[in-house]
């Protein structure tokens, strides 16, 4: 690199763009991604707990097993993102939920785990201790993480929040709309025919969750008031609302691609009113704007032209990868 | 209630430690998996496709604790470190979001293949996922090791006051990334996680190989274990020497850019000349043993050994002493005995080498039942050997955190208090033992139950096998 262009590197933003802004859209993208990916993930894990059947739980495993370590790495960069961009608020965040974040990682931990301690052994004392492990990980994660998204929404001092504890239920029915969606176009048989009712209870049951969260917002938060009747948030709920007809629709009609896609467009509108609630802080609780709190312009160039350059290499890969799987798993597969 | 400071630094010590053995095995294992795979692709042979299969059942398992474990680790710098991560983000977030993006993301994809996908993907997809979970093992120490040999060496940067506090602020990223250290901490890391799987896989195959040609029982795939233990000793061949090569260029460098380290490394407290190293130490005291100081150690010594370490070749050349350094010191007995322990078993892994090298060059490689059990005992100690060199590495840096920027006592948050990273440290504690224990269990098990049987090969795992499992004629051609 010479030196001229290294000094442009360092005094002005590449080619003039906001970058503040585009990291802050970047970083709830990332996170929008890890929620719907691991989060069909989760929901996968969720219905273990309301299927015994030995073959339709093996059918289970299969449908995440090749997935899960991808979609899982997009919480790794969640972190690392939010590191390179805004440390302060990684820092800040952080160190605020210190026990929350632990709780967290035991609850990722233990789901991590559990499918492949699963798959071990055969007896069935191991299998229904490891099998409730998965469910109750797969549970727990997503709840903590709508806790922790909720509470860093709104600021809020401590870690068990009425409202964090709402945005975590939010999380929960989401990952099962999503997990039944995934699980319906993955599998055939039983799995299929059965699920199709949870599908359409979760996602009344996400409707009503969000726009009791929003109201508890309004009612609560009086600054956010102007952003919530916002046409973008508004937009954003309509959208939600509508997509979840469609999922209720496609699910009833076995449109399974339509239904998995509708349950995906749902997450990316839920972080999306987050991001919205959230700009221009993006620490609420201590008042950080985005301007503020973004890391200077060299590391920020170079972080951007090496996103560049690494995101459409990303997608490239899981192409790859969900095409290497695609359609429902056939009997026996595993490792 | 420890103090926040004291309960981070060891939180961060367990979690590392713990992590460390997972990226060694899989980094390790990773080269010889490209390996089996494009031998069971290009020549068909059953042997290579019962290696590739065997040791992907290690390798997926290592990979699932690594993650886990992973992701503790970089959410710790903002939850006990964030004082750090804040002054330092510029320079240590980056390498770490390059790291979830370039490495992780490369290998997490292409490891669902990998493992799942033989029976799916073309035999030439097939080879290329092998080697892009290689390469994103690989490609995820340069970062890692980046953000660490930076905080070593650090360069590249400016410091500024930012609101009131020490900002470090990136202003070469290329002095940064490819500080002094980082070289010497790539090459020698990666080296000591083959090494560490080439004696690992030596001590899996002998304990196999001393069952059946020592002890006389019929082990079933004689063969297979035959040729992972003459493939783990052709690494174990290569990679133990280099260690130690490097390992001694490694050691200059340190002396040139850490000064107090290697004091500290070699119990030098008075500046000096011909300073000797002991390869072999006994303290003569339990005092001795907490509180080393080379002068009264009682031991087998290079007369000027340690000179000459530190100055490439001169046993005259002077060793400034810890008392020349003003402030803390860092513990020095941990950093003595642990770089003695380190480079002690390094020069055991040669001789392991070169015994077992020799015995199969005279044809008696399984029937030698004390370097049967040399092996097997030795199966782990590479990893021990990787710990202990972690732990000079880290442990010989404090005071500083970012060496001569800023101390570990101020990188620690703020707002943290003892009783929270107590119950965390002691949290992770109790979970990290079982994670352990289950770990230890289920490579057990896989070793166990040995590689797929030969008239298991090529169908999908959890069919009934078409015959009883036949004897795998395996040809000695490595
Ligand atoms: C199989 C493992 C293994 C073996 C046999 C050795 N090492 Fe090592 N050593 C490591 C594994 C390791 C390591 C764990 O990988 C470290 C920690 C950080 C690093 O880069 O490598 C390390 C660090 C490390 C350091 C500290 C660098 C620092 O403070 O940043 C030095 C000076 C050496 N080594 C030198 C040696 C010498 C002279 C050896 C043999 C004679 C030797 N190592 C054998
Ligand atoms: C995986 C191998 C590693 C091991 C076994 C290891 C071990 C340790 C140990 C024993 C400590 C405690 C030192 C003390 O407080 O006395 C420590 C501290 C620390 N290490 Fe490492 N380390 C490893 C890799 C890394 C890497 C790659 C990084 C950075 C990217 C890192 C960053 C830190 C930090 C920030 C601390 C806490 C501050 C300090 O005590 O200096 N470590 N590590
Ligand atoms: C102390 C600082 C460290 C941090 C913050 C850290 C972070 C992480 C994270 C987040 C993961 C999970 C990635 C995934 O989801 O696939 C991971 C796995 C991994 N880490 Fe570390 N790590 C550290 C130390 C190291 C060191 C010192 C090495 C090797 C030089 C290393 C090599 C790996 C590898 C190869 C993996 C892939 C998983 C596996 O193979 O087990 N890490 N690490």
């Amino acid at each position: 690199m010479t030196t001229t262009s290294l000094a442009s590197l360092a005094s002005e933003p590449l080619f003039g763009l906001p970058l503040p802004e585009i990291w802050f859209g970047l970083l709830f993208f990332i996170l929008a991604m890890f929620l719907f990916l691991d989060g069909f993930d989760f929901g996968a894990g969720a219905l273990f707990a309301i299927r015994d059947d030995e073959h339709e739980r093996e059918q289970l495993l299969a449908a995440v097993g090749p997935f899960w370590d991808g979609n899982e790495v997009w919480l790794v960069v969640f972190g690392g993102a939010m590191f390179a961009a805004f440390p302060a608020v990684y820092a800040e965040v952080f160190t605020r939920y210190y026990l929350l974040m632990f709780a967290i990682l035991g609850a990722l931990i233990v789901r991590g785990l559990a499918p492949e301690m699963y798959e071990q052994r055969e007896d069935e004392r191991w299998q229904r201790w490891w099998g409730r492990a998965f469910v109750f990980g797969s549970v727990v994660a997503p709840f903590l993480l709508g806790l922790f998204v909720g509470n860093w929404m709104l600021g809020t001092s401590s870690i068990v929040t009425l409202p964090g504890v709402v945005v975590g239920l939010v999380v929960v029915a989401l990952t099962i709309v999503d997990g039944v969606a995934f699980v319906r176009l993955k599998t055939r048989g039983s799995l299929r025919t059965e699920l199709r009712p949870h599908g359409q209870w979760a996602v009344v049951a996400y409707l009503a969750l969000v726009v009791i969260t929003l109201g508890y917002v309004y009612a609560a938060y009086p600054t956010l008031r102007e952003k919530l009747l916002s046409p973008l948030v508004l937009g954003l709920v309509v959208t939600s609302v509508v997509l979840g007809g469609i999922y209720v629709v496609a699910t009833r009609q076995d449109r399974f691609y339509t239904a998995f896609v509708a349950g995906g467009g749902l997450v990316f509108a839920l972080v999306a009113v987050v991001a919205r609630l959230m700009y221009p802080t993006i620490e609420p609780g201590t008042n950080l704007t985005v301007g503020d709190a973004i890391v200077s312009t060299l590391p920020l160039n170079i972080m951007t032209i090496g996103t560049s350059i690494l995101l459409p290499l990303i997608f490239l890969y899981f192409a790859v990868l969900y095409s290497a799987f695609s359609g429902p798993i056939e009997a026996g597969e595993g490792y | 209630m420890l103090d926040p400071v004291i309960a981070s630094r060891l939180q961060f010590a367990v979690t590392t430690i713990v992590h460390i053995i997972f990226p060694v095995m899989s980094m390790g294992l990773a080269p010889f998996l490209i390996y089996f795979t494009w031998k069971e692709i290009r020549t068909g042979k059953p042997i290579y496709e019962q290696l590739r299969r065997f040791w992907t059942r290690i390798f997926a398992i290592s990979f699932v604790v690594g993650t886990v474990t992973g992701i503790v680790l970089e959410f710790e710098f903002g939850t006990n470190f964030g004082v750090f991560s804040t002054a330092a983000g510029e320079l240590f977030g980056g390498p770490l979001a390059f790291e979830g993006m370039m490495a992780f993301m490369l290998e997490a994809t292409f490891l669902g293949v990998f493992v799942f996908g033989r029976e799916r993907v073309s035999d030439a997809l097939f080879f290329v996922s092998s080697v892009a979970v290689g390469v994103g093992t690989w490609l995820s120490a340069v970062w890692i090791l980046i953000a660490n040999s930076w905080m070593q060496t650090p360069r590249g940067y400016e410091l500024v006051t930012e609101n009131g506090d020490q900002v470090v602020r990136l202003v070469d990223p290329m002095a940064a990334y490819f500080n002094p250290r980082f070289f010497w901490m790539y090459v020698h890391m990666q080296n000591s996680a083959l090494e560490s799987v080439a004696l690992f896989m030596a001590g899996v195959g002998a304990y196999y190989v001393f069952r059946h040609h020592v002890w006389g029982y019929q082990v079933e795939n004689v063969g297979f274990w035959e040729t992972t233990l003459k493939i783990a000793l052709v690494a174990l061949i290569i990679t133990a020497p280099l260690q130690v090569i490097h390992g001694d260029f490694y050691a200059r460098h340190v002396f040139e850019t850490q000064p107090q380290k290697f004091a500290a490394m070699e119990a030098v407290w008075e500046t000096e000349s011909y300073v000797p190293e002991y390869i072999v130490a006994f303290p003569t005291s339990v005092q001795d043993l907490l509180d080393p100081r080379a002068k009264e150690i009682f031991g087998i010594g290079i007369p000027g050994g340690a000179s000459w370490l530190a100055s490439g070749g001169d046993p005259q050349a002077t060793i400034r002493g810890l008392e020349e350094f003003e402030g803390p010191q860092p513990p020095v007995a941990i950093v003595f005995w642990a770089f003695r322990m380190m480079v002690g078993l390094g020069f055991w892994f040669i001789v392991l080498a070169f015994w077992g090298g020799y015995r199969w060059w005279r044809g008696e490689l399984f029937q030698d039942d004390l370097l049967h059990k040399a092996l097997m005992a030795s199966s782990l100690l590479g990893i021990v050997a990787v710990h202990l060199g972690w732990i000079t590495t880290e442990v010989g840096r404090q005071p500083w955190i970012i060496q001569d920027v800023m101390k570990t006592s101020e990188g620690v948050s703020t707002g943290l208090t003892g009783a929270e990273a107590t119950a965390t440290l002691v949290g992770f504690v109790v979970v990290y033992t079982g994670l352990l224990v289950l770990y230890a269990y289920v490579v057990v098990r896989i070793i166990r139950a040995g590689p797929p049987a030969g008239s298991d090969l090529a169908v999908i795992d959890g069919e009934q096998p078409q015959a009883p499992p036949a004897e795998v004629s395996v040809d000695d051609d490595d």
